[in-house]
Protein backbone atom coordinates (compact mmCIF):
# COMPACT_ATOMS: atom_id res chain seq x y z
CA UNK A 1 0.00 0.00 0.00
CA UNK A 2 2.92 2.59 1.13
CA UNK A 3 4.44 1.30 -2.75
CA UNK A 4 1.14 3.00 -4.36
CA UNK A 5 0.81 5.81 -2.03
CA UNK A 6 4.67 7.12 -2.69
CA UNK A 7 3.93 6.72 -6.87
CA UNK A 8 0.47 8.70 -6.76
CA UNK A 9 1.98 11.13 -4.04
CA UNK A 10 4.88 11.39 -6.19
CA UNK A 11 3.18 11.76 -9.13
CA UNK A 12 1.11 14.53 -7.95
CA UNK A 13 3.93 16.33 -6.92
CA UNK A 14 5.77 15.64 -10.41
CA UNK A 15 2.62 17.15 -12.82
CA UNK A 16 2.31 20.33 -10.87
CA UNK A 17 -1.16 18.90 -9.65
CA UNK A 18 -0.02 19.11 -6.00
CA UNK A 19 1.58 22.59 -6.25
CA UNK A 20 -1.91 23.88 -8.71
CA UNK A 21 -4.36 22.19 -6.03
CA UNK A 22 -3.05 24.05 -3.06
CA UNK A 23 -2.24 26.91 -4.34
CA UNK A 24 -5.81 27.29 -5.97
CA UNK A 25 -7.06 26.26 -2.92
CA UNK A 26 -5.06 28.86 -0.37
CA UNK A 27 -5.68 31.71 -3.04
CA UNK A 28 -9.53 31.32 -3.43
CA UNK A 29 -9.52 31.12 0.71
CA UNK A 30 -7.22 33.73 1.11
CA UNK A 31 -9.24 36.33 -1.17
CA UNK A 32 -12.59 35.38 0.57
CA UNK A 33 -11.78 35.75 4.21
CA UNK A 34 -9.57 38.47 3.55
CA UNK A 35 -10.19 40.66 0.52
CA UNK A 36 -13.74 39.90 -0.86
CA UNK A 37 -15.52 42.44 1.31
CA UNK A 38 -18.68 40.22 1.27
CA UNK A 39 -17.15 37.62 2.83
CA UNK A 40 -14.13 39.17 4.55
CA UNK A 41 -13.58 38.38 8.10
CA UNK A 42 -12.04 41.81 8.54
CA UNK A 43 -15.47 43.58 7.57
CA UNK A 44 -17.21 41.44 9.93
CA UNK A 45 -16.44 42.11 12.40
CA UNK A 46 -15.89 39.33 14.25
CA UNK A 47 -12.99 36.74 15.17
CA UNK A 48 -14.29 33.49 13.58
CA UNK A 49 -13.06 31.02 11.11
CA UNK A 50 -17.38 30.55 9.21
CA UNK A 51 -15.74 32.01 5.94
CA UNK A 52 -13.16 28.75 5.57
CA UNK A 53 -15.21 26.51 7.14
CA UNK A 54 -18.55 27.25 4.92
CA UNK A 55 -16.99 28.30 1.75
CA UNK A 56 -14.13 26.06 1.93
CA UNK A 57 -16.72 22.73 0.96
CA UNK A 58 -17.56 24.29 -2.02
CA UNK A 59 -14.36 24.78 -2.88
CA UNK A 60 -13.84 21.07 -2.40
CA UNK A 61 -16.59 19.92 -4.13
CA UNK A 62 -14.27 21.47 -7.68
CA UNK A 63 -10.91 20.98 -6.76
CA UNK A 64 -10.84 17.35 -5.25
CA UNK A 65 -12.65 15.79 -8.19
CA UNK A 66 -9.68 17.45 -10.40
CA UNK A 67 -7.37 15.69 -7.93
CA UNK A 68 -9.01 11.86 -8.27
CA UNK A 69 -10.54 12.19 -11.91
CA UNK A 70 -7.23 10.90 -13.47
CA UNK A 71 -6.50 7.89 -10.95
CA UNK A 72 -8.72 5.30 -12.22
CA UNK A 73 -9.41 6.74 -15.07
CA UNK A 74 -5.83 7.22 -16.24
CA UNK A 75 -4.89 3.33 -15.51
CA UNK A 76 -7.52 2.17 -17.15
CA UNK A 77 -6.98 4.03 -20.71
CA UNK A 78 -3.78 3.88 -20.54
CA UNK A 79 -3.98 -0.38 -19.78
CA UNK A 80 -0.97 0.03 -16.68
CA UNK A 81 -4.06 -1.00 -14.40
CA UNK A 82 -3.15 -4.63 -15.74
CA UNK A 83 0.02 -4.23 -14.75
CA UNK A 84 -0.66 -2.99 -11.47
CA UNK A 85 -3.10 -6.04 -10.83
CA UNK A 86 -0.89 -8.86 -11.93
CA UNK A 87 1.34 -7.67 -9.61
CA UNK A 88 1.77 -9.45 -5.96
CA UNK A 89 -0.67 -6.49 -4.13
CA UNK A 90 -4.14 -6.62 -3.33
CA UNK A 91 -6.87 -4.49 -4.89
CA UNK A 92 -7.27 -3.16 -1.26
CA UNK A 93 -3.85 -1.69 -1.37
CA UNK A 94 -4.33 -0.37 -4.78
CA UNK A 95 -7.49 1.44 -3.55
CA UNK A 96 -6.38 2.23 -0.23
CA UNK A 97 -3.13 3.87 -1.45
CA UNK A 98 -4.77 5.91 -4.48
CA UNK A 99 -7.11 7.08 -1.99
CA UNK A 100 -4.62 8.22 0.82
CA UNK A 101 -2.76 9.81 -1.19
CA UNK A 102 -5.76 12.03 -2.25
CA UNK A 103 -6.55 12.77 0.76
CA UNK A 104 -3.02 13.17 2.42
CA UNK A 105 -3.14 16.06 -0.63
CA UNK A 106 -5.97 17.84 0.59
CA UNK A 107 -4.62 17.51 4.21
CA UNK A 108 -1.31 19.12 3.18
CA UNK A 109 -3.84 21.92 1.03
CA UNK A 110 -5.99 22.64 4.38
CA UNK A 111 -3.16 22.82 6.54
CA UNK A 112 -1.76 26.62 5.95
CA UNK A 113 -4.75 27.82 6.73
CA UNK A 114 -3.86 27.45 10.28
CA UNK A 115 -2.15 30.38 9.68
CA UNK A 116 -5.44 32.11 9.64
CA UNK A 117 -6.28 30.80 13.23
CA UNK A 118 -3.10 32.64 14.90
CA UNK A 119 -3.95 35.79 12.47
CA UNK A 120 -7.56 35.77 13.74
CA UNK A 121 -6.27 35.39 17.34
CA UNK A 122 -4.05 37.93 16.97
CA UNK A 123 -6.96 40.26 15.40
CA UNK A 124 -9.13 39.48 18.71
CA UNK A 125 -9.96 41.96 21.36
CA UNK A 126 -9.09 40.98 23.81
CA UNK A 127 -6.35 38.54 21.99
CA UNK A 128 -6.78 35.45 22.03
CA UNK A 129 -10.37 35.83 21.53
CA UNK A 130 -11.68 33.41 19.58
CA UNK A 131 -13.79 29.95 19.94
CA UNK A 132 -10.74 27.66 19.48
CA UNK A 133 -12.94 24.61 20.10
CA UNK A 134 -15.43 25.22 17.21
CA UNK A 135 -12.41 25.62 15.39
CA UNK A 136 -10.73 22.49 16.00
CA UNK A 137 -14.05 20.72 15.74
CA UNK A 138 -14.77 22.47 12.09
CA UNK A 139 -10.90 21.44 11.12
CA UNK A 140 -11.89 17.96 11.65
CA UNK A 141 -14.89 18.18 9.99
CA UNK A 142 -13.33 20.02 7.55
CA UNK A 143 -10.70 17.00 7.23
CA UNK A 144 -13.17 14.19 7.11
CA UNK A 145 -15.82 16.20 4.68
CA UNK A 146 -12.24 16.24 2.33
CA UNK A 147 -11.59 12.67 3.23
CA UNK A 148 -15.46 11.76 1.66
CA UNK A 149 -15.27 13.63 -1.57
CA UNK A 150 -11.48 11.98 -1.80
CA UNK A 151 -13.77 8.66 -1.29
CA UNK A 152 -16.40 9.96 -4.04
CA UNK A 153 -13.58 10.80 -6.51
CA UNK A 154 -12.17 7.47 -6.14
CA UNK A 155 -14.81 5.69 -6.96
CA UNK A 156 -16.19 7.72 -9.94
CA UNK A 157 -12.78 7.72 -11.38
CA UNK A 158 -12.92 3.77 -11.37
CA UNK A 159 -16.55 4.24 -12.73
CA UNK A 160 -14.68 5.07 -16.66
CA UNK A 161 -11.76 5.53 -18.22
CA UNK A 162 -12.63 9.37 -19.42
CA UNK A 163 -11.38 11.79 -16.93
CA UNK A 164 -13.89 14.55 -17.88
CA UNK A 165 -16.79 11.84 -17.17
CA UNK A 166 -15.41 10.91 -14.26
CA UNK A 167 -14.88 14.83 -12.81
CA UNK A 168 -17.86 15.60 -13.92
CA UNK A 169 -19.71 12.39 -12.03
CA UNK A 170 -17.75 13.18 -8.61
CA UNK A 171 -18.60 16.54 -8.56
CA UNK A 172 -22.19 15.75 -9.13
CA UNK A 173 -21.72 12.88 -5.89
CA UNK A 174 -20.23 15.24 -3.83
CA UNK A 175 -22.91 18.16 -4.01
CA UNK A 176 -25.27 15.86 -3.58
CA UNK A 177 -24.13 14.21 -0.73
CA UNK A 178 -22.60 17.51 1.16
CA UNK A 179 -25.87 19.61 0.49
CA UNK A 180 -28.15 17.64 -1.95
CA UNK A 181 -29.62 15.64 0.92
CA UNK A 182 -30.34 18.53 2.99
CA UNK A 183 -32.12 21.10 0.48
CA UNK A 184 -34.24 17.66 -0.25
CA UNK A 185 -35.29 17.27 3.21
CA UNK A 186 -36.31 20.78 3.63
CA UNK A 187 -39.34 19.83 0.69
CA UNK A 188 -42.13 20.14 2.47
CA UNK A 189 -43.69 16.66 2.28
CA UNK A 190 -41.35 14.59 4.47
CA UNK A 191 -43.38 14.67 7.77
CA UNK A 192 -41.50 13.45 10.66
CA UNK A 193 -38.79 11.61 7.49
CA UNK A 194 -37.20 15.13 7.39
CA UNK A 195 -34.77 14.83 10.06
CA UNK A 196 -33.61 11.41 8.72
CA UNK A 197 -33.37 12.37 5.19
CA UNK A 198 -31.20 15.15 6.76
CA UNK A 199 -28.88 13.17 8.15
CA UNK A 200 -27.77 11.17 4.68
CA UNK A 201 -26.18 14.71 4.12
CA UNK A 202 -22.88 15.58 5.33
CA UNK A 203 -23.75 19.14 6.37
CA UNK A 204 -25.80 18.14 9.12
CA UNK A 205 -23.27 16.44 10.46
CA UNK A 206 -20.67 19.07 9.25
CA UNK A 207 -22.07 21.60 11.06
CA UNK A 208 -22.42 19.49 14.35
CA UNK A 209 -18.82 19.15 14.46
CA UNK A 210 -18.41 23.09 13.60
CA UNK A 211 -19.83 23.84 16.99
CA UNK A 212 -16.85 22.33 18.70
CA UNK A 213 -19.09 19.04 19.74
CA UNK A 214 -17.36 16.26 18.47
CA UNK A 215 -19.65 13.53 18.61
CA UNK A 216 -18.93 10.07 17.85
CA UNK A 217 -22.14 9.77 15.59
CA UNK A 218 -21.32 12.17 13.62
CA UNK A 219 -17.32 10.94 13.01
CA UNK A 220 -19.01 7.56 12.70
CA UNK A 221 -21.06 9.19 9.71
CA UNK A 222 -17.96 10.25 7.90
CA UNK A 223 -16.07 6.97 8.63
CA UNK A 224 -19.25 5.02 7.37
CA UNK A 225 -19.61 6.98 4.41
CA UNK A 226 -15.79 6.59 3.40
CA UNK A 227 -15.96 2.65 4.31
CA UNK A 228 -19.41 2.50 2.00
CA UNK A 229 -16.96 4.66 -1.41
CA UNK A 230 -13.99 2.32 -1.00
CA UNK A 231 -15.88 -0.78 -0.64
CA UNK A 232 -18.12 0.09 -4.51
CA UNK A 233 -14.58 0.89 -5.55
CA UNK A 234 -13.44 -2.61 -4.45
CA UNK A 235 -16.41 -4.13 -6.04
CA UNK A 236 -16.36 -2.24 -9.15
CA UNK A 237 -12.50 -2.98 -9.63
CA UNK A 238 -12.85 -6.90 -8.29
CA UNK A 239 -15.77 -6.69 -10.92
CA UNK A 240 -12.90 -7.93 -13.99
CA UNK A 241 -13.26 -11.35 -11.98
CA UNK A 242 -17.24 -11.75 -12.79
CA UNK B 1 6.42 -28.20 -14.80
CA UNK B 2 5.88 -24.62 -14.80
CA UNK B 3 2.43 -23.88 -16.76
CA UNK B 4 0.09 -26.18 -17.07
CA UNK B 5 -3.30 -24.99 -18.86
CA UNK B 6 -6.10 -27.73 -18.50
CA UNK B 7 -9.41 -27.36 -20.34
CA UNK B 8 -9.42 -24.02 -20.04
CA UNK B 9 -12.64 -22.28 -21.31
CA UNK B 10 -13.10 -18.17 -21.05
CA UNK B 11 -16.42 -16.84 -21.88
CA UNK B 12 -16.81 -13.18 -22.73
CA UNK B 13 -20.70 -12.96 -22.63
CA UNK B 14 -21.79 -15.22 -25.41
CA UNK B 15 -18.95 -15.41 -27.27
CA UNK B 16 -16.05 -18.05 -26.32
CA UNK B 17 -12.69 -16.09 -26.14
CA UNK B 18 -10.74 -19.62 -25.63
CA UNK B 19 -12.45 -23.09 -25.99
CA UNK B 20 -11.02 -25.91 -24.06
CA UNK B 21 -7.51 -25.37 -24.37
CA UNK B 22 -4.84 -27.47 -23.15
CA UNK B 23 -1.20 -27.39 -22.89
CA UNK B 24 1.79 -27.17 -20.67
CA UNK B 25 5.29 -25.72 -20.69
CA UNK B 26 7.90 -27.53 -18.74
CA UNK B 27 10.85 -25.60 -16.57
CA UNK B 28 13.27 -23.81 -18.53
CA UNK B 29 11.33 -24.35 -21.72
CA UNK B 30 10.75 -21.20 -24.10
CA UNK B 31 7.31 -21.67 -25.62
CA UNK B 32 5.90 -19.34 -28.57
CA UNK B 33 2.62 -19.10 -28.78
CA UNK B 34 0.96 -18.18 -31.93
CA UNK B 35 -2.09 -17.54 -33.46
CA UNK B 36 -4.13 -15.11 -35.76
CA UNK B 37 -4.88 -11.37 -34.12
CA UNK B 38 -7.76 -12.57 -32.09
CA UNK B 39 -7.50 -16.11 -31.41
CA UNK B 40 -7.09 -15.75 -27.67
CA UNK B 41 -3.38 -15.23 -27.01
CA UNK B 42 -3.80 -12.32 -24.75
CA UNK B 43 -7.14 -13.99 -23.31
CA UNK B 44 -4.88 -17.04 -21.72
CA UNK B 45 -1.52 -14.90 -20.53
CA UNK B 46 -4.36 -12.33 -18.92
CA UNK B 47 -5.63 -16.08 -17.12
CA UNK B 48 -2.18 -17.15 -16.36
CA UNK B 49 -1.34 -13.85 -14.55
CA UNK B 50 -4.35 -13.44 -12.45
CA UNK B 51 -6.00 -10.60 -14.12
CA UNK B 52 -9.18 -12.02 -15.86
CA UNK B 53 -10.61 -15.66 -14.19
CA UNK B 54 -11.04 -18.48 -16.26
CA UNK B 55 -14.93 -19.67 -16.66
CA UNK B 56 -13.53 -22.79 -16.25
CA UNK B 57 -11.04 -25.12 -16.42
CA UNK B 58 -7.30 -24.88 -14.76
CA UNK B 59 -4.29 -22.81 -14.68
CA UNK B 60 -1.47 -23.59 -12.69
CA UNK B 61 1.68 -21.40 -12.95
CA UNK B 62 4.74 -23.43 -10.46
CA UNK B 63 1.82 -25.80 -8.74
CA UNK B 64 -0.07 -22.42 -7.55
CA UNK B 65 -3.64 -22.37 -9.00
CA UNK B 66 -4.47 -19.08 -10.51
CA UNK B 67 -7.75 -18.61 -8.95
CA UNK B 68 -6.99 -20.41 -5.45
CA UNK B 69 -3.31 -18.48 -4.87
CA UNK B 70 -2.80 -15.70 -6.72
CA UNK B 71 -0.22 -13.82 -4.90
CA UNK B 72 1.77 -16.52 -4.80
CA UNK B 73 1.39 -16.92 -8.83
CA UNK B 74 2.11 -13.00 -8.82
CA UNK B 75 5.07 -13.02 -7.07
CA UNK B 76 6.65 -16.09 -9.69
CA UNK B 77 5.49 -14.43 -13.13
CA UNK B 78 7.27 -11.63 -14.92
CA UNK B 79 4.50 -10.27 -16.93
CA UNK B 80 4.77 -7.77 -19.94
CA UNK B 81 1.32 -6.83 -21.11
CA UNK B 82 0.23 -6.61 -24.95
CA UNK B 83 0.70 -3.10 -26.23
CA UNK B 84 3.22 -2.03 -23.00
CA UNK B 85 1.73 -0.12 -20.41
CA UNK B 86 3.76 2.06 -18.86
CA UNK B 87 3.41 5.38 -16.68
CA UNK B 88 4.72 7.81 -19.15
CA UNK B 89 5.22 10.35 -16.53
CA UNK B 90 7.39 8.52 -14.13
CA UNK B 91 11.43 8.34 -14.29
CA UNK B 92 13.11 5.15 -15.38
CA UNK B 93 14.88 4.77 -12.07
CA UNK B 94 12.01 5.71 -10.56
CA UNK B 95 9.39 3.21 -12.08
CA UNK B 96 12.10 0.55 -11.92
CA UNK B 97 12.00 1.41 -7.69
CA UNK B 98 8.30 1.25 -7.66
CA UNK B 99 8.53 -2.06 -9.40
CA UNK B 100 10.82 -3.62 -7.12
CA UNK B 101 9.42 -2.19 -3.65
CA UNK B 102 6.16 -3.77 -4.84
CA UNK B 103 7.82 -7.44 -5.31
CA UNK B 104 9.24 -6.34 -1.92
CA UNK B 105 12.96 -5.98 -2.89
CA UNK B 106 14.38 -3.06 -0.31
CA UNK B 107 17.29 -1.26 0.27
CA UNK B 108 21.03 -1.49 -1.24
CA UNK B 109 19.32 -5.06 -2.61
CA UNK B 110 16.89 -3.17 -4.51
CA UNK B 111 19.81 -0.42 -5.72
CA UNK B 112 21.85 -3.21 -7.24
CA UNK B 113 19.15 -5.17 -8.95
CA UNK B 114 17.93 -2.13 -10.65
CA UNK B 115 21.88 -1.25 -11.57
CA UNK B 116 22.17 -4.96 -13.07
CA UNK B 117 18.43 -5.20 -14.84
CA UNK B 118 19.42 -1.23 -16.45
CA UNK B 119 22.78 -2.79 -17.74
CA UNK B 120 21.03 -6.01 -18.84
CA UNK B 121 18.56 -4.20 -20.96
CA UNK B 122 20.68 -2.14 -22.41
CA UNK B 123 18.98 1.28 -20.58
CA UNK B 124 22.14 2.58 -19.85
CA UNK B 125 21.82 5.47 -21.58
CA UNK B 126 18.12 6.56 -21.10
CA UNK B 127 18.01 5.86 -17.40
CA UNK B 128 17.71 8.86 -16.20
CA UNK B 129 14.87 9.93 -18.48
CA UNK B 130 11.30 10.26 -18.45
CA UNK B 131 9.33 7.03 -19.82
CA UNK B 132 7.58 8.89 -22.00
CA UNK B 133 10.61 10.40 -23.58
CA UNK B 134 11.63 7.29 -24.66
CA UNK B 135 11.51 5.70 -28.33
CA UNK B 136 9.31 2.58 -28.54
CA UNK B 137 12.05 0.46 -28.60
CA UNK B 138 13.68 1.35 -25.06
CA UNK B 139 10.02 1.19 -23.67
CA UNK B 140 10.08 -2.01 -24.62
CA UNK B 141 12.80 -2.84 -23.10
CA UNK B 142 11.45 -0.85 -20.09
CA UNK B 143 8.80 -2.75 -20.08
CA UNK B 144 10.80 -6.29 -20.29
CA UNK B 145 13.11 -4.85 -17.46
CA UNK B 146 10.18 -4.47 -15.05
CA UNK B 147 9.00 -7.92 -15.72
CA UNK B 148 12.53 -9.17 -15.32
CA UNK B 149 13.32 -6.87 -12.09
CA UNK B 150 12.27 -9.58 -9.56
CA UNK B 151 14.11 -12.15 -11.39
CA UNK B 152 10.71 -14.41 -11.99
CA UNK B 153 10.75 -17.93 -12.45
CA UNK B 154 8.14 -17.81 -15.46
CA UNK B 155 7.86 -15.03 -17.86
CA UNK B 156 4.80 -14.17 -19.53
CA UNK B 157 5.71 -11.75 -22.71
CA UNK B 158 2.15 -10.75 -24.76
CA UNK B 159 3.48 -9.72 -28.66
CA UNK B 160 7.08 -8.22 -26.98
CA UNK B 161 8.00 -7.22 -30.25
CA UNK B 162 4.81 -5.01 -32.15
CA UNK B 163 5.80 -2.24 -33.75
CA UNK B 164 9.58 -2.39 -33.21
CA UNK B 165 11.65 -1.97 -36.00
CA UNK B 166 13.74 -5.10 -37.40
CA UNK B 167 16.83 -4.00 -35.53
CA UNK B 168 15.10 -3.65 -32.61
CA UNK B 169 13.28 -7.05 -33.21
CA UNK B 170 16.53 -8.49 -33.12
CA UNK B 171 17.72 -6.81 -30.07
CA UNK B 172 14.68 -7.37 -28.02
CA UNK B 173 14.56 -11.27 -29.06
CA UNK B 174 18.91 -11.91 -27.97
CA UNK B 175 17.25 -10.16 -24.70
CA UNK B 176 14.54 -12.79 -24.40
CA UNK B 177 16.86 -15.28 -25.88
CA UNK B 178 19.82 -14.37 -22.78
CA UNK B 179 17.56 -13.54 -20.06
CA UNK B 180 15.18 -16.62 -20.67
CA UNK B 181 18.05 -19.02 -20.37
CA UNK B 182 17.01 -20.11 -16.66
CA UNK B 183 13.48 -19.31 -17.04
CA UNK B 184 10.21 -20.59 -18.21
CA UNK B 185 9.28 -18.32 -21.24
CA UNK B 186 5.78 -18.54 -22.65
CA UNK B 187 5.74 -15.59 -25.19
CA UNK B 188 3.13 -14.84 -28.18
CA UNK B 189 3.47 -13.75 -31.33
CA UNK B 190 2.36 -13.57 -34.52
CA UNK B 191 5.72 -13.83 -36.70
CA UNK B 192 6.82 -17.15 -37.70
CA UNK B 193 10.51 -16.63 -37.74
CA UNK B 194 10.40 -14.88 -34.39
CA UNK B 195 9.22 -17.91 -33.01
CA UNK B 196 11.64 -20.31 -34.98
CA UNK B 197 14.72 -18.32 -33.68
CA UNK B 198 13.76 -18.43 -30.28
CA UNK B 199 11.97 -21.35 -29.24
CA UNK B 200 11.81 -24.66 -28.01
CA UNK B 201 8.58 -25.61 -29.13
CA UNK B 202 5.24 -23.53 -30.19
CA UNK B 203 1.42 -23.63 -29.06
CA UNK B 204 -0.69 -22.48 -32.04
CA UNK B 205 -4.21 -21.47 -31.58
CA UNK B 206 -6.77 -20.63 -33.69
CA UNK B 207 -10.52 -18.88 -33.02
CA UNK B 208 -9.99 -20.07 -29.21
CA UNK B 209 -8.90 -24.04 -30.20
CA UNK B 210 -5.89 -25.72 -29.53
CA UNK B 211 -4.10 -26.23 -33.34
CA UNK B 212 -1.05 -27.33 -32.51
CA UNK B 213 1.34 -28.19 -29.84
CA UNK B 214 4.64 -29.37 -30.83
CA UNK B 215 8.61 -29.02 -31.09
CA UNK B 216 9.46 -26.60 -33.51
CA UNK B 217 11.59 -29.29 -35.65
CA UNK B 218 8.58 -31.52 -35.78
CA UNK B 219 6.44 -29.04 -37.55
CA UNK B 220 9.28 -28.49 -39.71
CA UNK B 221 9.98 -32.00 -40.47
CA UNK B 222 6.12 -32.27 -41.51
CA UNK B 223 6.42 -29.46 -43.82
CA UNK B 224 9.69 -30.76 -45.37
CA UNK B 225 8.10 -33.96 -46.23
CA UNK B 226 6.46 -32.28 -48.83
CA UNK B 227 7.73 -29.80 -51.26
CA UNK B 228 5.78 -27.69 -52.89
CA UNK B 229 6.40 -26.41 -56.86
CA UNK B 230 5.16 -24.15 -59.06
CA UNK B 231 4.81 -25.22 -62.51
CA UNK B 232 4.28 -22.77 -65.31
CA UNK B 233 3.04 -24.67 -69.03
CA UNK B 234 2.38 -23.25 -72.38
CA UNK B 235 -0.75 -24.54 -72.41
CA UNK B 236 -3.42 -25.63 -70.17
CA UNK B 237 -2.39 -29.33 -68.76
CA UNK B 238 -5.25 -31.81 -67.36
CA UNK B 239 -5.19 -31.48 -63.85
CA UNK B 240 -5.87 -35.96 -63.56
CA UNK B 241 -3.35 -36.19 -65.81
CA UNK B 242 -1.10 -34.17 -63.53
CA UNK B 243 -2.29 -36.30 -60.50
CA UNK B 244 -1.30 -39.55 -62.00
CA UNK B 245 2.75 -38.44 -61.68
CA UNK B 246 4.76 -40.77 -59.39
CA UNK B 247 5.16 -38.59 -56.35
CA UNK B 248 2.62 -35.71 -56.84
CA UNK B 249 0.33 -35.58 -54.13
CA UNK B 250 -2.00 -33.01 -54.68
CA UNK B 251 -2.97 -30.07 -57.53
CA UNK B 252 -3.65 -26.74 -57.68
CA UNK B 253 -4.63 -24.85 -60.82
CA UNK B 254 -3.63 -21.42 -60.17
CA UNK B 255 -4.66 -19.78 -63.07
CA UNK B 256 -3.19 -19.02 -66.66
CA UNK B 257 -1.42 -22.21 -66.62
CA UNK B 258 0.52 -22.03 -63.58
CA UNK B 259 0.20 -25.13 -60.95
CA UNK B 260 0.68 -25.42 -57.37
CA UNK B 261 2.38 -28.84 -56.81
CA UNK B 262 2.31 -30.64 -53.17
CA UNK B 263 4.88 -33.52 -54.09
CA UNK B 264 6.40 -36.02 -52.03
CA UNK B 265 10.25 -34.77 -50.69
CA UNK B 266 11.17 -37.97 -51.20
CA UNK B 267 11.10 -38.20 -54.81
CA UNK B 268 12.62 -35.86 -57.48
CA UNK B 269 9.49 -35.26 -59.78
CA UNK B 270 11.22 -32.91 -61.77
CA UNK B 271 12.24 -34.99 -64.44
CA UNK B 272 8.77 -36.90 -64.72
CA UNK B 273 7.09 -33.67 -64.73
CA UNK B 274 9.12 -32.92 -68.04
CA UNK B 275 8.84 -35.71 -69.39
CA UNK B 276 4.43 -34.92 -69.15
CA UNK B 277 5.29 -32.00 -70.67
CA UNK B 278 6.95 -33.27 -73.67
CA UNK B 279 4.32 -36.39 -74.14
CA UNK B 280 1.56 -33.62 -74.17
CA UNK B 281 3.23 -31.39 -76.62
CA UNK B 282 3.22 -28.96 -73.79
CA UNK B 283 6.00 -26.64 -73.15
CA UNK B 284 7.18 -26.03 -69.21
CA UNK B 285 8.03 -22.52 -69.08
CA UNK B 286 8.81 -22.76 -65.54
CA UNK B 287 9.80 -24.67 -63.06
CA UNK B 288 9.97 -23.51 -59.36
CA UNK B 289 10.42 -24.61 -55.70
CA UNK B 290 8.64 -22.56 -53.00
CA UNK B 291 10.26 -21.96 -49.83
CA UNK B 292 8.22 -24.50 -47.58
CA UNK B 293 8.14 -22.30 -44.40
CA UNK B 294 6.89 -22.11 -40.65
CA UNK B 295 4.43 -19.32 -42.71
CA UNK B 296 2.65 -21.99 -44.44
CA UNK B 297 2.56 -24.12 -41.64
CA UNK B 298 0.63 -21.07 -40.09
CA UNK B 299 -1.21 -20.36 -42.95
CA UNK B 300 -2.40 -24.02 -42.87
CA UNK B 301 -3.16 -24.53 -39.34
CA UNK B 302 -5.11 -20.84 -38.93
CA UNK B 303 -7.25 -21.58 -42.20
CA UNK B 304 -10.30 -19.53 -41.30
CA UNK B 305 -12.23 -23.00 -42.92
CA UNK B 306 -10.08 -25.07 -41.42
CA UNK B 307 -11.88 -27.65 -39.31
CA UNK B 308 -10.43 -28.54 -35.66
Amino acid sequence: MIQVFIKELNSFLNSLIAYIVISVFLAGIGLLMWVFPDTSVLDYGYADMETLFALGPYVFMFLIPAITMRMFAEENRAGTIELLLTKPITDWQIILGKYLSGWALVIFAVLPTVFYYWSLRQLGDPIGNIDTAAVIGSYIGLILLGGVFTSIGVLSSLLTTNQIVSFIVAVFLCFIFYSGFSSLASINDWGSGALLFEQFGILYHYNALSKGLIDTRDILYFASVITLMLLFTKLILGSRKW
Amino acid sequence: MSILVKDLTKTYGTQNAVERISFEVNDGEIVGFLGPNGAGKSTTMKIATCYLPPTSGVVEVGGFDVVKNPNEVKKMIGYLPEHNPLYLDMFVREYLNFIGKIHGIRGAKLGARIAEIISLCGLTKEQNKKIGNLSKGYRQRVGLAQALLHDPKVLILDEPTTGLDPNQIIEIRNLIKSTGKDKTVLFSSHIMQEVQALCDRVVVINNGKLVANDEIDALKFDDSKRLIIKAEFSEQPSEPGLLEIDGIIKVKDLGECVFRLEVENSVDVRPAIFKYATDHGLMLLGLQQEEASMETVFQELTKPDKKS
